[in-house]
């Protein structure tokens, strides 16, 4: 098993398929301040790619995602969909052109009906693409899964047949664009790999975008053609999955790194990130990340770098 | 005091879960448990504090110094649970009653097992929290989980496990649910403990990044059977077992 086929793949134009500029959104509580989970975001992603979005928790990557899916409203900035604005889920029918985006929740638990058959749920996603040739077998085929267990509810599954299922619908409905929403982290550590490389192999075969968010770095890199680095709602570094990997270069991205341990046998503990994520409806003055940055300079604390693909003073473009 | 474990096995439902399992524990070591899920790691570690599944049956000798967990009591091994035996689990979300402040869930074993009064324990609890390195411990022992971030309701969940002065921990998995930076943090917290108090720690963990940070001896664990166990350089580094040497070979990156 080696992860050499997977993420050197070819490096070509390909047209782009999401594109999300400056989003900024906003979570609104009464009684309590206004919390801007994601500030300024800008990220585009291309027909079968699969761009990593990672980050600690709290830090905006499921608000992200839930706004290209319509979930959350936008306070301000643009997601464009194949030429298309995305627009907030009512409840009215969903515009056509939109179900071309489809999400794999985080938690499958809940997010399959335990009521009804998974066949039935399966339907529900092939009705949306308007396909009567497929069958829900078929697609379990696909996801790895017996055909028969199209006739069997929810709960008489595991984690990661569960999150198979999840799969099987949301490709049922032919999406052009597969997002993942830490659609691994509620598995049992050695399905979660299996996942991951299920979804993109999914994905890019059926010439799909792939948007997987995750805080597992190790899983993104072994999947993932490009990586968003994200931090209190900004992407702060944005590259080929080699070259973050290799050679990061925000202090941030750096921090994350190394907090991997390495399997080496040396015993030597990773080096931890001082600090807490910062409040995000009180996010620090200047750069985001200064407070707990070990190379914040002057510039750092009053200004905030707002540019890519690595937001950060010491790499401020010319 | 050591825990000794000797062809340990366990059936559920008529297929036999652990096939012969053989660990040793010793005061300020750290023991990892590696392996797949699905292979006893989890099983291992819950039949120490006798909290199988209903319907396991297990046999074969969990020695803790001289006297056999297996063969107590329920009432007897009351007295060792969440006393000289405790346990952190994987997520701590869950493991933690979410109603309950943290205070009274740090105080509320104390006070059954040491026989304090609420004043004490609640003095104790503080120290505790302190120790685990939770900020301004007076007011958050008045707090409740969900007030917490996960690498906080951990170190939380760690401080409940050590109330009682224990002996031996068993920690399952206590790192997976969180992220990478908070992991750092949790982890060197365990190592410091381990050889502060002299703890003797069982690490179950799929990872063998964690692993290699804080673990002394590995053992890797396979269909329920055992099979290598040695000191941490030489399992990573020069594995006996082709099936350890599979695990390796499976990570990705450049250290294999």
């Amino acid at each position: 098993m080696t992860d050499s086929t997977t993420t050197t793949a070819p490096v070509t134009e390909r047209a782009t398929l999401l594109s999300v500029d400056d989003l900024v959104v906003e979570h609104r509580t009464p009684g309590r301040p206004l919390v801007r989970a994601v500030a300024g975001a800008s990220l585009t992603v291309a027909a079968g790619e699969v761009v990593g979005l990672v980050g600690e928790s709290g830090c905006g990557k499921s608000t992200l995602a839930r706004a290209v899916c319509g979930l959350n409203r936008a306070a301000s900035g643009t997601i464009t969909f194949g030429g298309h604005p995305v627009t907030p889920l009512g409840l009215r029918r969903r515009d056509r052109a939109l179900s071309g985006i489809q999400m794999v929740f985080q938690d499958p638990y809940s997010s399959l009906n335990p009521r009804r058959k998974v066949g039935a749920q399966i339907a529900d996603g092939l009705r949306t693409a308007g396909d009567t040739t497929t069958s829900p077998a078929d697609l379990l085929e696909r996801v790895g899964l017996p055909r028969d267990f199209a006739g069997r509810h929810p709960h008489e599954f595991s984690g990661g047949q569960r999150q198979r299922i999840a799969i099987a619908r949301a490709l049922a409905a032919r999406p052009s664009l597969l997002i993942g929403d830490e659609p691994i982290s509620a598995l049992d550590a050695s399905a979660q790999a299996q996942v991951a490389r299920l979804m993109r192999d999914l994905a890019v075969d059926s010439g799909a975008g792939l948007l997987f968010i995750s805080h597992d770095l190790s899983v993104v890199r072994l999947i993932a053609d490009r990586i968003a680095v994200m931090y209190l709602g900004k992407i702060v570094e944005i590259g080929r999955t080699e070259e973050v990997w290799t050679d990061p270069r925000h202090p941030y991205t750096r921090a994350l790194l190394g907090a991997i341990p390495a399997p080496d046998g040396a015993g030597v503990l990773p080096a931890e990130l001082p600090g807490d994520v910062p409040d995000p409806a009180d996010p620090p003055q200047g750069c985001r990340f200064h407070p707990r940055c070990p190379v914040a300079m002057d510039v750092c604390r009053e200004r905030e770098p707002d540019f890519g693909p690595v937001a950060c003073w010491l790499h401020e473009p010319a | 005091m050591t825990l000794s474990i000797s062809d340990l096995k366990v059936t559920l439902g008529g297929r036999e879960i652990l096939r012969g399992v053989d660990l040793d524990l010793r005061p300020g070591r750290v023991h990892g448990l590696a392996g797949e899920s699905g292979s006893g790691k989890t099983m291992t570690g819950l039949a120490v504090l006798g909290l199988l599944p209903h319907g396991a049956r297990a046999t074969g000798r969990i020695a803790l110094g001289e006297r056999d967990l297996l063969g107590m009591s329920a009432k007897e091994l009351n007295t060792v649970r969440g006393g000289e035996v405790a346990m952190v689990f994987q997520d701590p979300a869950t493991s933690m009653h979410p109603m309950l402040t943290i205070g009274r869930q740090l105080t509320e074993h104390m006070r059954h097992h040491l026989g304090l009064d609420r004043k004490q324990a609640r003095a104790r609890a503080v120290e505790l929290l302190g120790q685990v390195r939770i900020p301004g411990p007076e007011a958050a022992i008045d707090r409740y989980p969900h007030q917490f971030s996960g690498g906080m309701r951990q170190r939380i969940a760690i401080a409940i496990a050590l109330a009682c002065s224990p002996k031996v921990l068993i920690a399952d998995e206590p790192t997976t649910a969180l992220d990478v930076t908070v992991q750092a943090g949790v982890l060197r917290l365990l190592r410091g403990l381990c050889d502060d108090l002299g703890l003797a720690v069982l690490l179950v963990t799929h990872d063998l990044g964690v692993m290699s940070a804080v673990a002394d001896e590995v053992s890797v664990m396979k269909e329920g059977l055992v099979v290598e166990t040695g000191p941490r350089g030489q399992v990573l580094r020069d594995p006996l077992h082709p099936y350890t040497r599979a695990l390796l070979d499976s990570l990705p990156g450049e250290t294999a």
